[in-house]
């Protein structure tokens, strides 16, 4: 999907802007959100790559101008939506209860074990989106390599200013769950991720670029064409043949 | 085209949410309590230099890092969410990273806790790959000479990414305790210096 969120090298949006220090949470209402992403994907509302994409379809005028866990908000209302999970006249209808009632207390309600359980547990182990796989890598370190140029429609981590740019393959990673399919409800369908070192010149064009640096991106295999095989894998080759 | 919500819509929106995913069981205050209460003082930049300062004083750690930075924070008892998969990526005499996520928001919670809100904003997403040494010394005060190559890592995939710093000058013979103190969360995030020696 061809949106706002995907940022790199926009210009006229004003400098960045570094306050001396600020608090992890700078409202009460983002501590209330910051939860719901691990406990929503505990109920089944997304997976991280769909809580990516429905993100990515926010209001882009929303997007750029509204608090960042603001973005959160909203993945959380399409997929409860969608889902069946949230009946929305019912939340607009709490959100004006709320507002003219503020200090109104929440529901009444037991505390969970489970969910504290998991809460504890999740937080130091994680979940890994990398997979066991015996998928054969059709890329290795030091191929030169092509960003294919297409445009898809759905969720996709193949970065704009990256297609049709030619890198170098510096480092493979294993198998991890495929964006392109995952965030868009159709399974995980694993693939190997690579990255790939773009020169600024590569993507801005020298005259436009800063000098002595590149950029280092992640990619899946599908995201890459071959154009030059690594020098190394050639050697190798011309080894077996002598 | 929706508005811009006032903080005072969105505290509503947000308990009006909050109130029907405690109904279905989705969530509860003392769940939520508890998981602000990690990351507002539990996981931290303070976990990421404790790695940081243990590499610089033990050269067989420092070499399992490089090799893999999950497995080797997992000695220190360090890792977990939105850091599975992590890559520590040294700078050296010749070499300045700096990481970003360009279309949401990646960054290791684990070493460096939740990110401050100027890595997540549009701006410094938008920029830090285009003009990363104009964002470095306009935003951060920090030039990066220029015989130094800088690197932009784009956090795009589930591989979290982070900066070893350079060990300061002037520091043989300090204890990892002691050095521990120099390592500031810009440093690993590649936008700032270690603490001045002082």
């Amino acid at each position: 999907m061809n949106g706002v969120f995907d940022l790199a090298g926009t210009e006229g949006l004003g400098p960045v802007v570094v306050p001396e220090a600020e608090p992890v949470f700078r409202a009460e209402w983002e501590k209330t959100v910051f939860p719901m992403f691990a406990m929503c994907f505990r109920a089944g509302f997304f997976g991280v790559d769909q809580f990516r994409h429905g993100i990515e379809q926010m209001d882009p005028a929303v997007y750029l101008k509204s608090p960042y866990y603001e973005h959160w908000i909203h993945t959380v209302e399409h997929f409860g939506e969608k889902l069946g999970k949230l009946d929305m006249s019912e939340l607009d209808r709490r959100t004006q209860y709320y507002f003219d009632n503020p200090d109104a207390p929440l529901p009444e309600h037991k505390d969970d074990p489970e969910l504290l359980a998991f809460v504890e547990a999740v937080v130091p182990a994680g979940a890994t989106a990398k997979r066991e796989s015996d998928k054969e890598a059709r890329f290795q370190v030091g191929d030169r390599v092509r960003v294919v140029r297409s445009s898809p429609k759905g969720h996709t981590r193949r970065a704009r200013y990256i297609r049709g740019a030619v890198g170098e393959v510096v480092l493979a990673h294993g198998v991890f769950i495929y964006p392109d399919t995952a965030g868009n409800g159709l399974g995980e369908d694993p693939e190997h991720v690579y990255t790939v070192r773009f020169p600024n010149s590569e993507l801005w064009g020298t005259e436009h670029a800063e000098p002595n640096g590149s950029v280092y991106i992640d990619v899946w295999d599908p995201y890459i064409e071959i154009l030059t095989p690594s020098p190394a894998a050639a050697t190798t080759t011309e080894g077996a043949h002598s | 085209m929706s508005k811009i919500r006032s903080q005072e819509e969105i505290t509503a929106r947000v308990k009006a949410l909050e109130s029907m995913l405690i109904d279905q069981g989705v969530m509860t205050t003392q769940a939520i309590d508890r998981m602000v209460e990690i990351y507002e003082n539990e996981v931290g930049p303070q976990l990421g230099a404790k790695v940081v300062a243990k590499a610089w004083t033990d050269a067989d750690f420092k070499a399992r890092l490089l090799q893999d930075a999950s497995a080797a924070c997992k000695e220190l008892g360090i890792g977990g969410l939105q850091g599975e998969d992590m890559v520590i990526l040294e700078n050296t005499d010749n070499v300045h990273n700096v990481i970003v996520c360009t279309m949401c928001s990646c960054y290791p919670w684990p070493v460096l806790g939740l990110p401050p809100n100027w890595y997540k904003d549009p701006q410094y997403r938008a920029a830090i790959t285009r003009e990363p040494r104009k964002v470095l010394s306009d935003s951060f005060e920090f030039t990066v000479p220029e015989d130094v190559e800088v690197r932009v890592w784009d956090s795009s995939s589930e591989m979290r990414y982070w900066v070893l710093p350079q060990r300061p000058r002037g520091t043989e013979g300090w204890s990892e305790e002691h050095l521990l103190k120099l390592v500031t969360r810009d440093s690993m995030i590649g936008v700032g210096p270690v603490a001045k020696v002082a």
